[in-house]
């Protein structure tokens, strides 16, 4: 019993990693642009296809199809910034998020004409292999996918904190004025950053790819799993997208272990709500929307 | 002669910084106080938290006897008292008479009530010809005027004006005096914050000199003028008035 | 003189609505029943597009799960005409009573904490997502597998609120024009004033006596009980009720079209954005069907909510309003009151 209970939240663990990374991609965004990106889980979807198809045509290991969608997805969110996102950037935020409904429509079509509504089931060799430490028996895949992740969480952090470029989005993130007046060149910083969340989104999406079958329908869920991560640990903060990214990945493997699975989806949902009820800017929230 | 607000030892504090220190003052009816100082002496926060926009760490704000200090902004105007906003702010989906009107519905339900009144303050503050303008149409004067009869819809027995006078040329800022005057003459109660001094030894009756939070003088615009200590503040600021 | 032209333009303002309606009347008698169905759905969006656009339109307050209390009206109908054999009357009314509780409650727990904007829209979402899962759970309400109503006879049964596709029609175009009406009325009285006062700037209305609190929480409760009676009408529509349709993501989208395309905070733009919007929708879909392209209509919403708030942000209806205005203007001389004054 005991040991399945710690298998139960090893797996939660594992898998709020890669969660982790999906709500710093979006925290990312929010922090430095201010902008609220809905159309977040299209980009974790357009990962785990490109996580499907290089897998299965180059036969390549998880990790290299996870550098080949951070390197796809760093330029895809930086092109989309560049020619769309950029023009909403002062507007109400409502406009911002109608616009970002729309590009998620958009994206979720364009998967749908792309790939069509089957699910396809990534069933590699990986997805079956498991090790076992101790009591726990863990899968290889989710194994690979969280140290890549957690590894990733740490890089990004490392840069924020030390190199110039990081430092300067964290300027442009306290103070967009400040920043303007010391000379940040804006509009690249907003490009940059759009394009590092969306990489972060992308990446998480191809480390899941042996766990998720690829289907155009997933983008709404991670988009909303990835809001509750973000706003459990507060919106624009780095240690609390890591934070709630690992809260829901527990709560969501032990609700899976009580519940039926219907509640083990409508989990993240009510896990947002009570946090909006009882703790409106997370655990290390924001000051201000 | 009653005082209508009593302001007793209003101290507000921020992280490290006393911003109101134990201030005190009473506002006489049917007067037209200015609250004046170098800039950082407190005025704006000492405003605001008459208005209620802010909470005072001490002290008591006493309008008509009732105290004042917990309660939210929208209440201190239904108990008559209105502000403007030193940056205008108007709102700007809503022509200029709509704009006028949103204060009246703090007393009245009725539209065309509403309606009538925002004319009468329109008109009040030489507005009434644009009525009908969008907001953006106004030149600067003109919307420190709209702020005005904005206030002036909610039917205030006390008007607290925040640098009405900032940004506009002398020929502006006397018809702006001119207003005030007539305004005091009909019975208002009126508390300017203002930095142009000038301007306030034409209008005020009384003044309250801020200084690094605290109060250094109060009297008739000749005697604070001539109260060394005010001097000294200005000139260590940087009196430019 | 200021009044009387205002009275002119009432006039003419309700003379014209009066007349759109009367000849989507004409259509409604002569159509066929391909146009009378999808005429019927654009009729019953643009009423739940009201109720969407009261919120944000003019109080300001976004909502992208519109679909909780489409669904919870809808629901409320279908339970109790089916389980109990109560009349839809009932039902639209109690689906109402819920759904304005329900939506000042969560106004309620929101706003308290000032939480507002964005964290109040993904709250409404969450609300939307959390009660889609625990309806498709639930089964007293038929879980994923729904709830029918009984096969129309096609007779005619106002009590009842059952008929023919014709009779849903006007049932819709009814709806439809009270949504307009209301929307004019209601940015025209007390609350429209106040509403749109907290909707351009909170901080100066509250400063201008206005209490925003209980006028958020009044705003999106009245909006959500107005949603609620188009679900429940919706429901009848449609015949059967499912969870992921009737309170999915699609629904809050199809509600939220209309006005975003039409026009935020107008009378007319939620009618014209969902003329113009939703048989757009239902063409892409069909087209993309005939092509083997599923997310074709997908692709298509995407791209008209991009466009409109990339180009046209107001929405199409003040657009053709000021279009109609510049032709219109010049005859009555009234050109300088358009000239910018300067600044």
């Amino acid at each position: 019993m005991l040991s399945l209970w710690l298998n139960v939240i090893a797996g939660g663990v594992l898998i709020g990693l890669v969660y982790g990374l999906v709500a710093l991609g979006l925290t990312i965004i929010f922090g430095v642009m201010r902008v609220v990106n809905f159309a977040h889980g299209e980009m974790v979807v357009f990962g785990i296809y490109i996580g499907y198809w290089t897998v299965r045509i180059w036969d390549v290991p998880i990790v290299l199809a996870a550098a080949i969608a951070a390197v796809v997805m760093f330029v895809f969110g930086y092109l989309l910034e560049t020619l769309v996102v950029k023009r909403f950037v002062n507007r109400p935020h409502h406009y911002q998020f109608i616009v970002f409904i729309g590009l998620s429509l958009l994206f979720s079509g364009v998967l749908l004409m792309s790939f069509g509504p089957d699910p396809r089931p990534t069933a590699s060799q990986l997805s079956f292999q498991t090790v076992s430490v101790g009591p726990l028996t863990l899968d290889w895949a989710r194994i690979q996918a969280a140290a890549t992740a957690g590894l990733l969480i740490a890089a990004l952090g490392a840069y924020l904190k030390y190199s110039a470029f990081g430092r300067s989005l964290r300027g442009a993130a306290n103070n967009r004025l400040g920043g303007l007046v010391v000379g940040l060149n804006i509009p690249r910083v907003y490009a940059v950053t759009f394009g590092i969340g969306t990489a972060c989104a992308g990446v998480a999406g191809a480390l899941i790819s042996p766990l998720f079958d690829a289907q155009p329908y997933l983008a709404v869920d991670f988009t909303l799993l990835a809001f509750v991560t973000v706003i459990v640990g507060g919106l624009g903060s780095f240690g609390g997208a890591l934070l709630g990214g690992l809260t829901i990945g527990v709560a969501e493997a032990i609700a899976a272990l009580m519940f039926t699975p219907s509640m083990k989806t409508a989990l993240p949902y009510a896990l947002l709500i009570i946090i909006l009820i009882f703790r409106p800017r997370g655990f290390f929230g924001a000051k201000d929307i | 002669m009653t005082a209508l607000l009593e302001v007793k030892n209003l101290t507000r504090a921020f992280v490290g910084l006393v911003a109101v220190n134990d201030v005190s003052f009473s506002l006489q009816a049917g007067r037209i106080t200015a609250l004046i100082g170098p800039n950082g002496a407190g005025k704006t926060t000492c405003f605001n938290l008459v208005a209620g926009a802010l909470r005072p760490t001490a002290g008591q704000v006493l309008f008509e006897g009732r105290s004042l200090e917990r309660e939210p902004p929208e209440a201190v105007c239904r108990m008559g008292i209105a502000r403007t906003f030193q940056i205008v702010r108007p709102m700007k989906d809503m022509s200029v008479l709509e704009n006028a009107m949103v204060g009246a519905f703090s007393w009245t339900t009725n539209v065309k009530e509403a309606r009538d009144k925002a004319y009468e303050s329109l008109d009040n503050v030489g507005l009434a010809g644009k009525a009908n303008a969008r907001t953006d149409q106004l030149t600067l004067p003109d919307r420190k005027m709209l702020e005005m009869a904005k206030a002036l819809s909610t039917r205030p027995k006390l008007l607290l004006l925040d640098e009405v006078m900032a940004g506009l040329r002398p020929t502006e800022a006397a018809g702006v005096v001119g207003v005030l005057h007539r305004l005091a003459e009909g019975g208002l109660t009126i508390l300017l914050v203002e930095h142009v001094m000038r301007i306030v030894m034409e209008v005020a009756s009384t003044v309250v000199v801020l200084h690094h939070g605290a109060k250094i003088a109060e009297g008739k615009p000749s005697e604070v003028v001539a109260d060394p200590a005010v001097l000294e503040s200005y000139l260590g600021a940087g009196f430019h008035a | 003189m200021q009044r009387t032209s205002d009275q002119a333009s009432d006039i003419k303002r309700w003379g014209a609505g009066a007349l759109v309606f009367a000849a989507l009347a004409v259509v409604g008698g002569m159509s066929n029943a391909y146009v009378i169905s999808l005429l019927t759905i654009v009729l019953l969006l643009t009423f739940m597009g009201q109720s969407w656009n009261l919120m944000l339109g003019i109080g300001g307050q976004l909502s992208i799960g519109h679909a909780l209390f489409v669904g919870i009206g809808a629901y409320a109908v279908a339970i109790l005409n089916i389980k109990y054999g109560v009349t839809p009357w009932i039902g639209l009314l109690l689906g109402a009573v819920i759904a304005g509780f329900v939506g000042a409650v969560l106004a309620w727990l929101s706003f308290r904490f000032e939480v507002r904007g964005i964290y109040f829209a993904l709250l409404t979402i969450a609300a939307a997502e959390f009660a889609r899962i625990m309806f498709g759970g639930w089964d007293y309400v038929g879980g994923m597998q729904g709830l029918f109503y009984q096969a129309p006879s096609g007779a005619i049964d106002l009590g009842m609120l059952r008929g023919d596709a014709r009779f849903y029609y006007f049932v819709a175009l009814a709806l439809a024009a009270i949504g307009v009406a209301g929307t004019e009325l209601i940015s025209r009285s007390y609350w429209g004033y106040v509403w749109r006062a907290m909707r351009d700037d909170d901080e100066a209305a509250r400063a201008l006596g206005v209490r925003t609190f209980r006028h958020k929480v009044l705003v999106v409760s009245i909006s959500a009980a107005t949603a609620a009676i188009g679900g429940g009408v919706l429901g009848l529509v449609q015949g059967a009720i499912f969870p992921d349709s009737i309170m999915g993501m699609a629904i809050s989208v199809d509600v939220l079209i209309g006005p975003v395309v039409g026009g935020l905070g107008t009378a007319f733009g939620p009618l014209v954005g969902s003329m113009a919007a939703i048989p757009l929708h239902h063409a892409m879909g069909a087209l993309g069907d005939a092509l083997g392209l599923p997310g074709l209509n997908s692709v298509a919403y995407g791209a008209v909510l991009i466009l409109v708030v990339w180009f046209l942000p107001d929405g199409i209806w003040p657009s053709i309003v000021r279009l109609y205005g510049a032709i219109q203007l010049p005859a009555r001389g009234r050109i300088p009151q358009l000239r910018k004054v300067e600044e």
